[in-house]
């Protein structure tokens, strides 16, 4: 491999494994926030001991994204230099912002946070989780601005005498509309992952209590009476003592649905909008993700292909559906999608000769995994929806062993995603600006980046392990007693 | 001013900031497996800079990229010119963040000597490293008339670079002292009071030989100028302070020794950011590798505006946590834990 593969291998790497991290942190973030609230207003210890429970899930995660998100400031200077170079005059600039708006807020905030929980009065210590909150949205915000300009380039003009762009209306990086779908597109799906990690962890201790409370008798009539008997107790407020395993985290499995199932479709809605706007300025990618190689109008939309790739223009679609891809590229019944041949040979007239075609195998796979996957996760919510409004969602041993893996879905949804806009990018590193093999460092040898990929898979390998058991462990710790005031909270400091 | 001098100037402010903060984390990093025997002091001595360190790390990640936005030619040639160093100071922040984090997180004595370990070595490693880092900018590296590194990695560990890497490593650990001499209470405060004495004098030598070094380093001779001056009557006097026993005016003393000896490299090194030791002629300086002068503008906008916001926020976060720790507010693993939810107040 040469020195420009495993940058970008290196790339590809640290940032899906930053970005397991990122929504998770997002996500979690507002909704300890909003339990917190809830206990603020209401009183009910319940939900204090589900905001420490899920703050410190937080916690333990935040400190990967943290030291993840330092390499990737690092590396558009190491791997990256003719990119940095050419590009940091408005590359840098949402960058820089991002340090002084969010990332300050977010971690001071945290800190004071997870230590002032008795040095702050009530209404401050709940400000201070809104602030993490909110800090960790805006560092979203602007590292998008950051990445959408990348997609397509906005606000800048070229210095005649270095070649150069130059930020010359720096409001155009925040109104660019892939920018602006693109910001929601990705808050959503951070929504969707905190409410599923959430859900996951509550199925996973509703399901421990099911196996509790059943234990010995083999009657399931019975259990199911009993157990509808003991959610209209909860329900009513009127804490039974002896059923007090059962837990609040009934709660937070009703709050991660609530959040789950809307975040969910509106972030299929942006995200659909957003694959619009991006056919619109690089149609390239959406043609890729539909290995469409000739023009077509109407097009129709494939579920599955045999064969594909760069090397093979004529896949077997299996399960075409017409007037799908015109209707998700376009948004009309009968829009005209030009073909990767096409679009080619258009951008060799206007950039020169080359090949200008992403690795169309990654493209469209990436597609089909993020929606089939976002369709599983909302048929998993409306059912958990479903189940809690006939007050059987704690009781479905189907369900919660559903909800307990499909923490696995926001993730590999997260990750197709970003695999679908990064991919479609390529050969461009700044589309129509900058090719990827320009920006690389050339004063970087190949030894260099083999050496720091090693390193860093390493260290990377060992804190997955060590979060995940950490995770673990505190999941089936779970939150202690729920309705007595008396015993402190398990402690959230070191 | 011109708009390269004022972002010189934030990015100095920026890379000094984070050494008097982080500084003292990283002292306090060094010491804690050396001041602190049992685990309930340990605990106590993390638990001082356990609110703020991660909102002191972001000066670091905030000046990487104002290097970026406002100097990318000079964020463009060091970042990838210093490649093997920065894998190694990443490793190094990596490992201390997770070792902070993660130490606490499991009862177990092994679990925890590991990490004290690792967080030992690495809160060694990221100040020596950067230091490096920092003393070859001004001592100067083969850059080419593309002003892209043309050395190898051997050329990083020049004498100047490693006594500066030295230098603020020692002064690390000296604010660290300091730092715990003023936040802790009992067994620890007189340990660390013992060992900022111990360490003050070679410290202050230390300093006086960079100082000088620097001066001549950049051609100045043997006068030294007002930042490198503050340095040495700075860890003069925390010499005088630490050894009258005033545990703020001391601290007060080292953030001003650390804050000096960093400013001290920047004002040698402009209006150069980066010494070519090729030909003086591709030193990279303020004006070849600075952004337009719309993107400095819109930069110092939103720097001037926020900037005093983060000072506020993170003043008042120490106001929050000025109380003094001791070890008894922890009680050793197997006995009943409410430290945290019920903390004396003094």
């Amino acid at each position: 491999m040469s020195q420009l593969d495993l940058a970008r291998l290196q790339f590809a790497m640290t940032s899906i494994y930053h970005f397991l991290f990122v929504p998770v942190t997002i996500g979690l973030a507002l909704l300890t926030a909003l339990l917190q609230t809830a206990w603020y207003r209401g009183g009910q210890v319940a939900y204090l001991r589900l905001t420490r429970f899920f703050g410190t899930l937080l916690v333990i995660n935040v400190a990967v994204g943290v030291v993840t998100g330092l390499v990737q400031e690092f590396q558009f200077g190491m791997d990256w230099s003719g990119y940095s170079r050419t590009v940091g005059d408005v590359f840098g600039a949402p960058l820089a912002m991002e340090g002084l708006a969010a990332f300050f807020l977010e971690s001071t905030f945290l800190g004071l946070w997870i230590f002032g929980w008795d040095k702050l009065s009530k209404r401050v210590h709940l400000a201070t989780i809104w602030a993490v909150a909110g800090g960790s949205a805006l560092s979203a915000l602007f590292i998008m601005a950051a990445n959408s300009w990348m997609q397509h380039p906005v606000g800048y003009k070229v210095d005649p005498s270095t070649g150069r762009p130059q930020l010359d209306d720096v409001w155009a990086l925040f109104t660019n509309p892939v920018f602006l779908r693109g910001y929601l597109h990705v808050l959503l799906a951070a929504l969707v992952t905190g409410s599923m990690v959430m859900l996951s962890v509550s199925a996973w201790q509703l399901r421990k209590d099911l196996r509790n409370d059943n234990g010995g008798t083999k009657d399931k009539a019975q259990n199911k009476a009993q157990g509808q008997a003991q959610a209209q107790v909860q329900d009513e407020g009127t804490p039974d003592a002896t059923k007090e395993a059962a837990s609040g985290f009934r709660l937070s499995a009703r709050l991660s649905l609530f959040i789950l199932v809307p975040a969910l479709m509106f972030a299929m809605l942006v995200g659909s909008e957003l694959g619009v706007t991006e056919g619109k300025y690089q149609p390239m990618k959406i043609a890729a993700a539909e290995a469409q190689w000739e023009t077509c109008q109407p097009c129709s939309f494939s579920l599955f292909q045999i064969g594909g790739g760069n090397n093979d223009q004529t896949p077997t679609k299996i399960l075409e559906i017409p007037h799908l891809l015109s209707l998700l590229a376009t948004n009309h019944w009968n829009g005209k999608v030009l073909g990767l041949n096409e679009v080619n040979s258009q951008y060799q007239q206007a950039y020169g000769p080359g090949d200008y075609v992403p690795d169309v195998f990654i493209q469209y796979w990436a597609m089909r995994v993020m929606a089939y996957l976002a369709s599983l996760a909302l048929l998993l919510g409306l059912w958990g929806l479903w189940l809690l409004r006939r007050e059987r969602l704690t009781h479905s041993r189907l369900f919660l062993n559903t909800a307990v893996w499909a923490v696995l879905l926001p993730f590999l949804i997260n990750t197709s995603g970003w695999l679908l806009t990064e991919n479609g990018r390529q050969p461009w590193i700044v589309q129509g600006l900058q090719l990827t093999k320009n920006g690389v460092s050339s004063s970087v040898s190949t030894a260099e980046v083999a050496i720091s990929i090693v390193a860093f898979f390493l260290l990377y390998a060992a804190m997955a392990v060590i979060a995940a058991v950490l995770m673990t462990r505190h999941t089936r710790k779970g939150t202690g007693p729920l309705h007595q005031d008396d015993q402190p909270a398990p402690e959230m400091t070191y | 001013m011109a708009f390269t001098t004022l972002w010189f100037i934030l990015v100095t402010v920026l890379w000094t900031g984070f050494f008097v903060l982080e500084g003292f984390d990283l002292g306090v990093g060094m010491l804690h497996g050396l001041l602190s025997r049992d685990e309930s002091s340990r605990r106590a001595v993390l638990h001082t800079i356990g609110p703020v360190w991660d909102g002191n790390e972001v000066w670091l990640v905030t000046a990487g990229a104002a290097m970026f936005a406002a100097f990318p030619g000079w964020y463009a040639t060091l970042f990838s010119g210093f490649y093997l160093a920065l894998v190694l100071l990443l490793a190094g922040l990596i490992v201390r963040g997770v070792a902070i984090e993660y130490r606490g997180r499991i009862e177990g004595a092994r679990w925890r000597r590991n990490w004290t370990v690792l967080l030992t070595a690495s809160s060694v490693t990221v100040p020596l490293v950067l230091g490096i880092a920092l003393g070859d900018l001004l001592h100067g590296v083969p850059i080419d008339h593309d002003q892209e590194y043309s050395g190898t990695f051997a050329d990083l560990f020049t004498g100047y670079g490693v006594f500066t890497g030295i230098t603020l490593t020692v002064l690390c650990l000296l604010h660290g002292a300091t730092f715990l001499s003023l936040k802790t209470s009992g067994d620890i405060r007189e340990k660390a009071r013992r060992l900022a004495r111990l360490t003050v004098l070679p410290a202050g030598l230390v300093v006086l030989a960079y100082v000088f070094w620097t001066r001549s380093l950049a051609g100045g001779g043997i006068l030294l100028n007002l930042a490198e001056l503050a340095a040495v009557v700075a860890v003069a006097a925390a010499a005088w302070l630490i050894s009258g026993g005033h545990d703020g005016w001391a601290f007060g003393a080292t953030t001003l020794a650390i804050a000096a000896t960093v400013t001290s490299l920047f004002t040698e090194l402009y209006p150069r950011v980066m010494v070519s030791s090729t030909s003086s002629a591709y030193d990279l300086t303020v004006h070849n590798t600075a952004s337009g002068p719309y993107a400095l503008k819109v930069m110092t906008v939103v720097a001037l505006v926020l900037l005093p916001v983060v000072l506020c926020y993170q003043g008042w976060t120490y106001h929050v946590f000025r109380q003094r720790i001791s070890a008894d507010q922890f009680p050793a693993p197997g006995q009943p834990a409410a430290a945290s939810t019920a903390l004396p107040d003094q």
